[in-house]
């Protein structure tokens, strides 16, 4: 970790290796601390109320730890992969539905992962991090309330003000990459 | 069926609602299953995810409780199965034999007319899913749309006004289209359609049918 306070998104990954490999509790503390208050307000911006939000954000920590052993770094970024199990969790206490997921890939995780394709993923979501907070406002207010608040299906079909061409010029490099990992 | 064969993808739109969790579950299982075929999709959807954790890195965040690490990890000795990797196998992806409680051999298939067969699996009642079994050569009776229809083959082909479908492919309908889709007559054809809406038929004899069809 860096003196500075907040590990470098990389440095996540490691945390979640060692949760994955050593059952690590002070690595889990750490994510902990980082991670649950963004679930929790990403949870009662959803329309959860504080306790709820409490409940399912501590349930999704404890998800992450079991599930340590399924994270792939060279597909996503401990943020990337919080946010998917978040939005799960979401579903299942707020809209009372399941969550039909697709099929898993026929390579897993266990192959020792390379360490340039986790670190170019990393630059990758670094950089539409940056796109994403230098869009205009009111752009990137929509963009929140697609994936944070009440903008329904139909909604975002008609949503003209999207900037999806911004988010897939910037995306594209993650479809590269996938690519490339999938060769 | 390869990724490589198909032709009819997932729009921005229906991947962005799928990643960010506004989908009717019924929509979500096409989707899913969808993805589960086609490693094009799924890759932008990795990048819609993507833009979801960025979003999550980057928004406020609101203090957890004084006791809310050791609340976590009470949860966590207390044990929870751990997952294992999904793979069907068979016709059907997981998602769907997921619904359908196995594969093409399970599937309880209902009678609708004209030896199209239908099986509806269960969902949230915001939009409904079935699967759909078109004998070669058949047609579903031409119909209109009063929302949006996914149709996703698994089997066969089917052909409508607008292009031709094979397995893998999905059809995006909404209100302003009107179509007959007719199977390939090479073999039957097996679907998985999702509507938010009834449709609209323009024959009398389905027009009356349409209600114990649930269609
Ligand atoms: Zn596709
Ligand atoms: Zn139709």
């Amino acid at each position: 970790m860096r003196s500075n306070g907040q590990p470098r998104a990389d440095d996540w990954v490691n945390h979640v290796i060692r949760i994955r490999d050593t059952q690590d509790q002070v690595a889990f503390a750490e994510l902990f601390r980082h991670f649950a208050p963004r679930v929790k307000a990403f949870l009662m911006r959803s329309g959860a109320d504080p306790s709820l939000a409490e409940e399912c954000a501590q349930e999704v920590m404890a998800t992450l730890w079991h599930k340590a052993h399924m994270f792939d770094p060279t597909r996503a970024t401990v943020a990337t992969w919080v946010f998917t199990i978040a939005r799960n969790r979401k579903i299942d206490a707020l809209r009372k539905q399941k969550r039909p997921e697709p099929e898993d890939l026929p390579w897993g995780p266990e192959a020792e992962p390379d360490q340039e394709d986790i670190l170019s993923l990393q630059e990758e979501t670094r950089a539409l991090g940056q796109a994403l907070a230098e869009l205009p406002e009111k752009q990137r207010e929509l963009i929140e309330r697609a994936y944070f608040g009440d903008l329904s299906h139909s909604e975002i079909a008609a949503e003209t003000g999207l900037p999806l061409g911004t988010i897939k010029s910037r995306i594209r490099l993650a479809l590269d990459r996938l690519r490339h990992t999938m060769k | 069926m390869t990724t490589e064969d198909i032709k009819h993808d997932l729009t921005d739109e229906l991947l962005l609602a799928y990643s960010a969790g506004n989908l009717p579950e019924a929509f979500s299982l096409v989707v899913a299953t969808h993805i589960s075929l086609c490693d094009e999709c799924r890759a932008r959807l990795v990048s819609f995810d993507t833009v979801g954790g960025a979003m999550l890195e980057s928004c406020e965040s609101i203090e957890m409780s004084a006791d809310a690490l050791d609340a976590t990890m009470s949860r966590i000795m207390s044990g929870a199965p751990q997952a294992a990797a999904r793979k069907s196998g068979g016709l059907f992806p997981t998602p769907l034999q997921d619904y359908v409680g196995g594969d093409l051999d399970a599937v309880k298939w209902r009678p609708v007319g004209m030896g199209v067969k239908q099986a509806i699996l269960p969902t949230s009642a915001d939009a409904s899913v079935r699967l759909l079994y078109i004998p070669a050569g058949c047609a579903v009776p031409d119909h209109g749309h009063r929302g949006m229809e996914l149709t996703l083959v698994l089997q066969g082909a089917f052909v409508d006004e607008t292009d031709r479908f094979g397995p893998g492919d999905i059809e995006i309908a909404n209100e302003d289209m009107q179509h007959t889709p007719v199977a390939d007559i090479g073999a039957d054809c097996i679907c998985l359609a999702a509507t938010d809406a009834p449709l609209k038929f323009r024959g009398l004899v389905p027009r009356l049918a349409q209600p114990f069809l649930k269609i």
